[in-house]
């Protein structure tokens, strides 16, 4: 499991314009599984401990109550080229508590991660970073004289990159929660029409 | 919960919990009372259930495996918090690696106290989690008929395995309101498992595959594996391979899942298996495992295992499909039944007439079984007993229906190859995770099980002393097993490794021929004991052996400690570099 290190606090406090990046998108070893699980105590542990013990990698992990309070729903991230997709899945299934598995093609889905991050202010940077925010609709959560706290929600490859869009003004803090996905609604009766594009942006408010 | 015709019956959850293992069929309980447990304990005096009085822990956890091994039904175990908990994980693992179906009751700190440290509290559920089927922390009275109920249906369906169910004090004992409850038979219905839907039935199109490619086939090989017992599937095996007239190699877990004295039968494959099953299953052109896990003792190393062969893989287990080896055709299903469906395809497809002529692979296969039998040489008089005389003696003095129950090492190599094993459930033995000390309390288990069926333990002298506290039990409870120790003053698998791998740098294996004094310690525990020495000695103390059905036995046989067991297949190695006996031209070199 790894969460997005904080990058180092960048010298240039003057907000250089960072250097244009191609669009991040998903590395493809990733694989998106969302598991429907009984909600009692220590069924993270025994879905944490199954990983554990067969060495599977999570490379980002969700949980969070359903629609239904005898469910939850945990959502993890894979990495599908250091272990087999279909065995974390079959393993998975063999686990009582877990009632349902699906693995989401990130092309028939929508994916979702919050950032919170506390990044430096000086009276030069403040503009750039504001258009910053403003550019990638994030919300500015809290603000004194040296620092500001941004949240966006948003695909955790949109994320990335705004992340490293801010690592020039000096992160000082920065927490992710891990991405949590639902299928399409046209996806989720096979064979599904070409999905839409998906839409970009917060979809709440703070 | 409970339906109005159900009779409503107040009493304790401790009652409750006896009340639910008698409903659930068991008719006896092996176990070791303590502190958290003691209110479990007290309506057992009243219960018809068979309380069978452990002297550790572990004893009971392998009572129960026994049990089920011989019976096909879950043993049940019980034991209190935290130390006797722990003391039965290694039974757990165990039966977790061997699919053997049981429940644990496990007594557990009163609710409030979890978490507190208290004493003799542990983390039962979460030191268990890996090594069992599933567990249950069970926290409301009203609980324990549902619970017990699902924890059997659990270990008894899909792929078998142990559950444990870890009961609070404070729900069982009568003295706390919250023990309270009103009784009810826990159905089916009452069931509370949405994530637990076992699979049975093959895929009809798989099936159909699978047929096509062994009508196809002109070398193929049956590979039983345990699951062949566990599904009650050895008389659906024997129909299909004489049908198709496939030859069938049967792993340590399948012995006696089709008869050794069959002609199509080769035996065990793997590290120490035949030569003809290990080669059969290399040169083959079709695997057709059932219930079979392509275990790393049977494979050698994995990327050289039957490399010309199409695999056919049965499985009630989905995820053992192409977990080691890919599968051409893979089916989800229960052996019994998936066997079934297969013979049936294959009499569609014309039967046994319509299979390729495999003359030419039974005949090279027989060649192999000529060339490479198993083979060792007698002792010169004054010598110590070789083992493997032995058990051919004892294979040979006993009926044909015995139960072995067997420790784990060489003796339990030599048991596999040199037994002849013609019926299921005539083999106990642990073998995904090779727990030394397995045999004796396994044994007893057995016999609980079968007490008309007559049951030898295969002992090492290395194991012996891990477990033979439980000949106490034994003696106490008139549980009249044998017990054939194999004394070689040695951890003998171990020495064979440092012999042939670490330049014969013994290190740590060598234990004593005369402390302990085997003998005294078995008569000290209530049994008779006799030391066999001398060849001409071994067949008189059997038949003495046999003929005592009041108390447990033991023969020590002295054993030569030189011996090794062959063939064999070293780790890391693939099946094609098998090492044979020393007497034995070496097939190697002609590859």
């Amino acid at each position: 499991m790894s969460v997005a290190a904080a990058p180092e606090a960048s010298e240039a406090l003057d907000a250089p314009k960072a250097p244009p990046a191609p669009a991040a998108v998903p590395p493809a070893r990733f694989s998106t599984i969302v598991t429907t699980v009984e909600n009692k105590p220590g069924v993270l542990a025994r879905v944490a401990g199954l990983f554990a013990r067969r060495g599977y990698n999570i490379e980002s992990l969700a949980v969070a109550a359903t629609e239904d309070h005898r469910f939850s729903r945990i959502t993890f991230t894979v990495d599908v080229e250091s272990s087999s997709l279909e065995q974390v899945v079959k393993q998975l299934d063999k686990l009582v508590n877990v009632v349902d598995i699906q693995e989401l093609d990130p092309a028939e889905s929508i994916e979702r991660e919050l950032i919170l991050v506390t990044v430096a202010v000086s009276p030069s940077g403040l503009g750039g970073l504001l258009g910053l925010a403003d550019e990638f609709r994030a919300y500015v959560l809290d603000a004194d004289a040296d620092a500001m706290m941004l949240s966006l929600s948003a695909r955790p490859a949109r994320l990335d990159e705004f992340a490293r869009r801010l690592q020039p003004y000096g992160i000082i803090e920065l927490q992710r929660t891990g991405r949590v996905a639902l299928r399409m609604l046209g996806a989720r009766s096979a064979p599904a029409p070409a999905p839409a594009p998906e839409p970009e942006g917060p979809e709440a408010s703070p | 919960m409970s339906s109005p015709e159900k009779k409503l019956m107040q009493m304790t959850g401790g009652q409750a919990l006896v009340k639910a293992l008698e409903h659930e069929g068991a008719e006896v309980v092996f176990g070791l009372p303590g502190g958290a447990i003691l209110p479990v304990y007290d309506p057992i005096i009243e219960s018809p259930i068979r309380h069978i009085l452990v002297r550790h822990e572990q004893g009971a956890g392998h009572m129960a495996e026994g049990y089920a091994h011989a019976t096909g039904r879950p043993g049940v175990a019980m034991v209190t918090s935290g130390p006797g908990v722990t003391n039965i994980v290694t039974a757990l693992c165990d039966a977790n690696m061997d699919s053997v179906p049981m429940v644990c009751v496990s007594g557990q700190v009163p609710y409030p106290a979890i978490g507190t440290d208290a004493f003799q509290e542990c983390d039962t559920t979460g030191i268990t989690m890996a090594v069992t089927k599933h567990n249950f922390l069970v926290t409301e009275a009203q609980d324990i008929p549902r619970v017990i109920h699902e924890a059997f249906h659990i270990a008894t369906t899909g792929r078998p395995g142990p559950v444990l169910v870890d009961i609070p004090k404070d729900i069982v004992d009568p003295n706390n309101p919250r023990s309270a409850m009103t009784w009810y038979e826990p159905s089916d219905d009452d069931m509370e498992l949405p994530g637990y839907r076992p699979v049975t039935a093959g895929d009809p199109g798989a099936i159909r595959a699978a047929a096509g490619l062994i009508a196809e086939s002109e070398r193929p090989v049956l590979y039983a594996g345990g699951g062949i017992l566990k599904a009650r599937a050895a008389d659906a095996l024997k129909e299909l391979a004489e049908l198709a007239d496939i030859p069938v190699v049967t792993t340590l877990m399948a012995r006696g899942a089709f008869p050794d004295s069959h002609p199509l039968c080769l035996g065990m494959p793997g590290m120490h298996g035949n030569y003809a099953a290990v080669t059969a299953m290399q040169e083959s052109d079709l695997l057709i495992a059932l219930g079979a896990r392509f275990d790393d003792r049977v494979t050698g190393r994995v990327d050289g295992f039957a490399p010309g062969a199409k695999v056919i893989h049965v499985d009630i287990d989905a995820a053992e499909l192409g977990k080691v080896r890919a599968a051409d055709v893979a089916i989800r299903g229960d052996c019994r039944l998936v066997i079934a469906e297969l013979t049936a395809a294959l009499r569609a497809l014309g039967g046994g007439g319509a299979q390729p002529d495999r003359r030419a692979w039974r005949s090279v296969i027989s060649g192999w079984q000529e060339k490479y039998p198993l083979v060792y040489e007698q002792s010169e008089p004054g010598e110590l007993l070789k083992p493997q005389f032995v058990m051919e003696q004892l294979r040979d003095l006993t009926p044909d229906d015995t139960i072995v129950a067997s420790g784990v090492g060489q003796h339990q190599m030599w048991a596999s190859q040199y037994w002849t094993f013609d019926h299921p459930y005539t083999w106990v033995n642990s073998g995904g995770l090779g727990t030394m000390g397995f045999s004796i309390p396994a044994a007893i288990g057995a016999k609980v099980g079968m007490p008309d069926r007559m049951v030898w333990a295969v002992d090492g002298d290395g194991c012996f002393q891990m477990t033979a506290q439980e000949l106490v039990t034994a003696t106490v409870e008139r549980i009249p097993v044998k017990v054939a120790l194999f004394n070689n003053a040695y951890l003998g698998m171990v020495r064979q490794w440092q012999e042939m791998f670490y330049e014969e740098r013994y290190s740590e294996v060598y234990l004593s021929y005369e402390v302990p004094d085997y003998v005294r310690w078995a008569e000290a525990m209530g049994c008779v004991a006799l030391r066999v020495e001398a060849p001409e000695e071994v067949a008189p103390a059997i038949s003495k052996a046999n003929e005592i059905d009041d108390r447990p036995v033991v023969l020590e046989f002295r054993s030569e400690a030189s011996e090794n067991v062959y063939p064999m297949v070293p780790a890391g190695k693939t099946n094609s570099e098998i090492v044979v006996d020393p007497s034995q031209p070496d097939p190697r070199r002609g590859r």
